[in-house]
């Protein structure tokens, strides 16, 4: 097999993970060292990591529709000390490329994380997490141009390694955000990330999910990623990671031909 | 290190339906698995049909449905699961009949862990939850061969007299009916409130809806006797890729998939 530079990460082929839809290191308690002897994906994207622990959402955290998923898990993650000492030097055994997904609540907690990961020889690109609010602005990072631009112009220059801008499908113009990001000078993006989505407690007006709304995902969302991905891929020149429902073949194969250079997988190989 | 479970083949496998039996509302499904190891009471499957899953109600189900394993018969192939139709995820797995297959990934998650020595066995079952204790009584069987005295003792606890056919799966067990149709009338934890007050050198196993292994988990309190319930949340992946089936404990919360299925009761604040 021919391999393939993606901002200048060899990969073997175009398939990757979709961030926190595989646990390389829960997957090895599972599996056995099969994980690292047949790993699956051409690199490996971390669940999100944050600057200090979060417990993540109370339960229940799953709702099944047709054709997918509403998930309300909150991101737990043991924080940066805690990731970087005990979770880092296991995920750099594996046979593929590290990137590592961060996310915070204000421009500077993310540049502490990137400058943290810039630092480590193991991590091999950064994705960043932009569908959270800015405290500081009440707007999601990745909802608005100008809030995104700011974000990238804090962080950009505090790593020269690849920069993946993960974008939200809950904008408003997501091309208009695509560009912002590019202008400011991300090296990739990935989309689409989870659609808000909710569900009743059966026979009830409550919200079943503990986190009130959640992310859907699956199949259900494939025909909105499609779209969303052709439309960032008009409008922008770095190269992009499509994500949304993909199951077989056929589904990545639709998001390379809308001109993605990687697919990344998610519910479905979580 | 050491493997804590019986590892899992990486990747979903086929595994043919030999025979499908109905215990009341119960199905027991039997394949054949090949590809796999034998495993651990208290170990899962994540299971679905190989065909035609989703198409059902509401296009459901999608996910494939977690399932601890019933029996796995020693030298051979076998896995037994069991299945009430309670949804679209049952309903499907209810209708196998041989002939057809199941995709399975697994044994997945962490068994029971044998009795303390001097500690006699009790498991407690509720409805479909009495599937990991036959596994267990038949692994229990098996370990204490030489101590016959040492034979645990089953008590299980069903809805009416129709579900209470599904007695039989375990060997010589005490039942209790919710309605009284059928045994003891009221709660199988009424059963296990009255052994623990004749019998403090036990251990417990018990299985069931979050209501009983509540019952079950304050009454051993009390009676200070170790617990291990095997506990069941809502799973999507089965291996620790999504934080989805998570339960509350003492130091916060588990993924239930990995770190469980079973888990000491003296983890747990209670079973919500």
């Amino acid at each position: 097999m021919s391999g393939l530079d993606f901002c200048g990460l060899a990969l073997a082929h175009r398939v990757i993970n979709a961030s926190g839809t595989f646990d390389a290191i829960a997957a090895r308690r599972a599996f056995g060292d099969q994980v690292v002897e047949r790993f699956p994906f051409a690199a490996y994207v971390t669940k999100t990591v944050t600057l200090e622990p979060r417990q993540g959402n109370p339960p229940p955290r799953l709702w099944e529709i047709a054709g997918g998923l509403i998930n309300s898990i909150g991101l737990p993650n043991k924080g940066l000390r805690e990731f970087t000492r005990s979770d880092l030097p296991q995920l750099a055994e594996l046979p593929a490329p590290l990137i590592v997904n961060v996310m915070g609540s204000t421009r500077e907690h993310v540049g502490e994380l990137v400058a943290a990961f810039a630092a480590r020889e193991d991590v091999a690109a950064l994705e960043l997490n932009v569908s959270c609010p800015n405290v500081a602005t009440g707007l999601e990072f990745g909802s608005d141009p100008a809030e995104l631009a700011g974000l990238l112009d804090h962080v950009r220059p505090l790593t020269d390694k690849p920069l993946i801008v993960k974008l939200t499908p809950n904008a408003g113009d997501v091309a208009a955000v695509a560009r912002a990001a590019e202008a400011a000078g991300a090296n990739a993006l990935s989309l689409i990330n989870t659609i808000r989505g909710m569900a009743l407690a059966p026979g009830s007006s409550e919200p079943w999910l503990g986190g009130g709304t959640g992310g859907v995902s699956g199949p259900a969302v494939r025909a909105v990623a499609l779209a969303q991905v052709h439309s960032v891929c008009s409008a922008v020149g770095v190269p992009i990671i499509g994500i949304g429902g993909v199951q077989r073949g056929s589904d990545a194969l639709d998001l390379l031909h809308a001109g993605t250079e990687l697919v990344a997988v998610g519910t479905f190989s979580g | 290190m050491q493997p804590d479970r019986v590892l899992a083949p990486f990747g979903r496998r086929m595994a043919p339906i030999t025979a499908r039996e109905q215990f009341g509302p119960y199905v027991v499904l039997r394949c054949e698995d090949p590809g796999g190891p034998r495993p651990q009471a208290g170990q899962f499957y994540m299971l679905q049909a190989a065909r035609r899953w989703g198409g059902g109600d509401g296009e459901r189900p999608f996910l494939p449905r977690a399932f601890s394993v019933l029996r796995a018969p020693p030298h051979t192939d076998d896995l037994h699961f069991l299945v009430e139709d309670v949804g679209p995820g049952t309903r499907r797995l209810c209708e196998l009949q041989p002939r057809d297959a199941l995709l399975l990934l697994g044994p997945l998650g962490v068994g029971f862990r044998r009795p303390a020595v001097g500690r006699r066995a009790i498991l407690v079952g509720g409805g479909v939850g009495i599937a990991p204790l036959a596994i267990w009584q038949d692994e229990l069987a098996t370990i204490l061969h030489d101590q016959p005295s040492a034979s645990p003792l089953a008590l299980l606890g069903f809805r009416d007299h129709d579900h209470a056919r599904g007695s039989a799966i375990l060997s010589d067990p005490l039942f209790a009916t919710d309605d009284g149709s059928s045994g003891h009338h009221g709660f199988v934890t009424e059963l296990l409130a009255d052994q623990l007050a004749l019998e403090g050198a036990v251990e417990v196993y018990a299985c069931g809806p979050p209501g009983m292994l509540e019952t079950v988990r304050a009454l051993c309190e009390a009676h200070d006797v170790p617990a291990q319930l095997a506990l069941e949340s809502g799973m999507a992946c089965g291996f620790g890729a999504c934080f989805g089936c998570v339960v509350a404990t003492r130091h916060g919360y588990v993924r239930l998939c990995v770190d469980g299925p079973v888990l000491d009761a003296a983890e747990l604040e209670q079973v919500a």
